[in-house]
């Protein structure tokens, strides 16, 4: 589904990722791990198009590499970003709206859906986004993605400093994703919530890919894990 | 009594005037992150294309259509200039913006000359709305305030009911997720440059005529309408609205008076030694400080605070 081949990025002068090689199959849920700094999120920006890069991106068979960003989106990828980025003006219902591609678009989750899901957006559907609190906040940036129907979706450090009682919720809206069947690439840095759901992963150390397998693999790894992951 | 009521509608019409350019600007600096030193240029194309329309086809279809043409040079100013410089960063947009003010200015000069235009307030706008005490008031400020109005609320109405005003409000705060939900942030962009720079124009082709249509109007109502937007707090539409208002005031009422420091002690009773050099500096009257008062009041906010009275950035 998607494809990622030679990929480099840059900011600026600074070149970030040396040549990375990735793949999502539909309906499949893939980890990104690495320590801070590694470019996991420049992974995922470049493919969005938000950063300089060369290399490859193909989604669904086709080249997306050039595209803005928005067209990116409008072939179905979705991006949830670390820093959440809910829009603090407008109100949870207006955030949820603006998922949408466009005016009333219909696909695999309507708002009453999110709703159910995440009672507490239903009581604060009226209320500024940016009073609430920051799981709640996260909850809101998931659910906006989802709006727009993507077919695969990014999601950057989504339980970052989330209460264990978020990160259950939001581990279950997870497996709502997969039996909907979206494929997900969930970078994380911690092993915990990555090892349960996901089948495959990648981890992820100076901008290259410096292990790949299963996390049963992952875990009778050790030298990798010390060397990557472990701080 | 009669003076004040007077300078209080005056102050209103200019203020609101005030208020079509800076609420513009500083949409566009919010949403963009550049300060559009040509801003006020578009309010002088404004106002000479409504002229150069009203010589033809009459003052009417001029309201309408020189704002439509200022918005579409403003588009496509956007589309084929910043959105270029943009990619080399904040001073490369600004060197831009500060080049386009300069090249409008030229080409006004070019087209229409060094000295004024005779851009006149329509017949049919051209007589007393009403009379104050003896004084009696123009029908045509009458109309710049209602026009104004209208004006601000449909803009209100555009940003806080509809889907695109959404899209915008979103895009104040965070651009790059708003592209990333699939919307067409470089679009929007264009429309609001092209939008503020309509309601620039549309501030010229009403304001023109009230005031003076001549090449130096974009710097004088330039500097002020830069004064204002920092003062209110860059980026905040509620400062600019305060600070467009206050300034209309100060800028209406500072010129038509002669009170002076020098007075005011006098006439508290203070002697005051009139051979020394501090005397004349007391006896500075409102009206001459005037131009410089504007200025004065934002390098105190700046002072006192740096964001402006509604401003949240520190910039
Ligand atoms: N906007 C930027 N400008 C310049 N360098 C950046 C920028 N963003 C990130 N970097 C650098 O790129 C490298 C990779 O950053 P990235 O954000 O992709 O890391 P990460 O794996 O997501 O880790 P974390 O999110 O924990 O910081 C880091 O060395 C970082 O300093
Ligand atoms: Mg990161």
């Amino acid at each position: 589904m998607l494809d990622v081949s030679d990929l480099h990025a840059y900011y600026g002068k600074s070149h970030i990722l040396h040549g990375v090689n990735m793949r999502v199959g539909a309906s499949e849920i893939v980890s990104l791990l690495g320590r801070n700094g590694a470019g996991r999120s420049t992974t995922i920006k470049a493919v969005m198009g938000q950063v300089d890069k060369t290399g490859s991106v193909r989604f669904k068979g086709s080249e997306i590499g050039g595209l803005p960003a928005y067209k990116v989106a409008r072939c179905g990828l979705g991006y949830v970003p670390e820093s959440r980025e809910i829009f603090p003006t407008l109100t949870v219902r207006q955030n949820l709206l603006l998922g949408q591609k466009s005016t009333g678009q219909k696909g695999r989750w309507s708002m009453e859906d999110m709703f159910r899901l995440f009672p507490v957006l239903r009581e604060r559907a009226e209320a500024p986004a940016g009073v609430m609190s920051g799981g709640e906040q996260q909850m809101l940036t998931l659910c906006r993605t989802l709006m727009g129907d993507p077919d695969l979706v990014m999601i950057d450090e989504p339980t970052e400093g989330l209460a264990p009682k978020i990160v259950e919720l939001v581990a279950r809206l997870f497996d709502e994703m997969k039996n909907r069947g979206l494929s997900i690439l969930l970078v994380e840095q911690k092993l915990t919530i990555a090892l349960k759901i996901c089948q495959r992963l990648y981890v992820m150390g100076h901008g290259q890919i410096v292990f790949e397998g299963t996390p049963e693999a992952l875990l009778a790894n050790e030298q990798i894990r010390k060397e990557w992951l472990e701080v | 009594m009669e003076f004040f009521v007077v300078q209080l509608l005056n102050s209103l019409s200019y203020g609101l005037l005030l208020f079509m350019l800076s609420s513009g600007l500083t949409l566009i600096f919010s949403m963009m992150g550049v300060l559009n030193f040509a801003h006020a240029s578009f309010y002088m194309l404004g106002a000479y294309f409504a002229y150069q329309i009203s010589q033809h086809i009459g003052f009417w279809p001029a309201l309408v259509l020189a704002p439509l043409l200022v918005g579409v040079l403003g588009a496509a100013t956007e589309r084929w200039g910043l959105r270029t410089a943009h990619k080399y960063g904040h001073v490369a947009e600004l060197l831009f913006t500060f080049g386009l003010f300069y090249l409008i200015e030229e080409v006004v000069h070019l087209i229409w000359g060094r000295a004024p235009v005779d851009y006149r307030i329509p017949a049919a706008l051209d007589f007393s709305a009403f009379t104050i005490f003896s004084t009696s008031y123009p029908a045509y400020r009458v109309f710049m305030m209602v026009m104004s109005v209208v004006m601000l609320l449909s803009l209100y109405l555009l940003l806080t009911r509809t889907r695109i005003g959404l899209i915008i409000q979103a895009s104040l705060s965070h651009p790059h997720m708003v592209e990333a939900l699939g919307h067409n942030v470089p679009r929007v962009f264009m429309l609001v440059f092209g939008g503020g720079c309509a309601l620039a124009g549309l501030a010229g082709v009403i304001g023109g005529n009230a005031f003076v249509t001549e090449p130096g109007m974009a710097a004088a109502v330039g500097t002020i309408v830069f004064v204002v937007v920092v003062f209110g707090g860059m980026g905040s539409l509620a400062g600019a609205f305060i600070a467009s208002l206050f300034f209309g005031a100060v800028q209406t009422f500072s010129v038509a008076l002669d009170h002076s420091l020098a007075g005011l002690l006098e006439s508290l009773g203070v002697a005051l030694d009139t051979s020394s050099g501090w005397y004349d500096v007391l006896s500075l009257s409102i009206a001459q400080m005037a131009p410089v008062l504007p200025y004065l009041l934002m390098v105190l906010m700046l002072v006192f605070r740096p964001m402006g009275l509604l401003g949240t950035r520190e910039t």
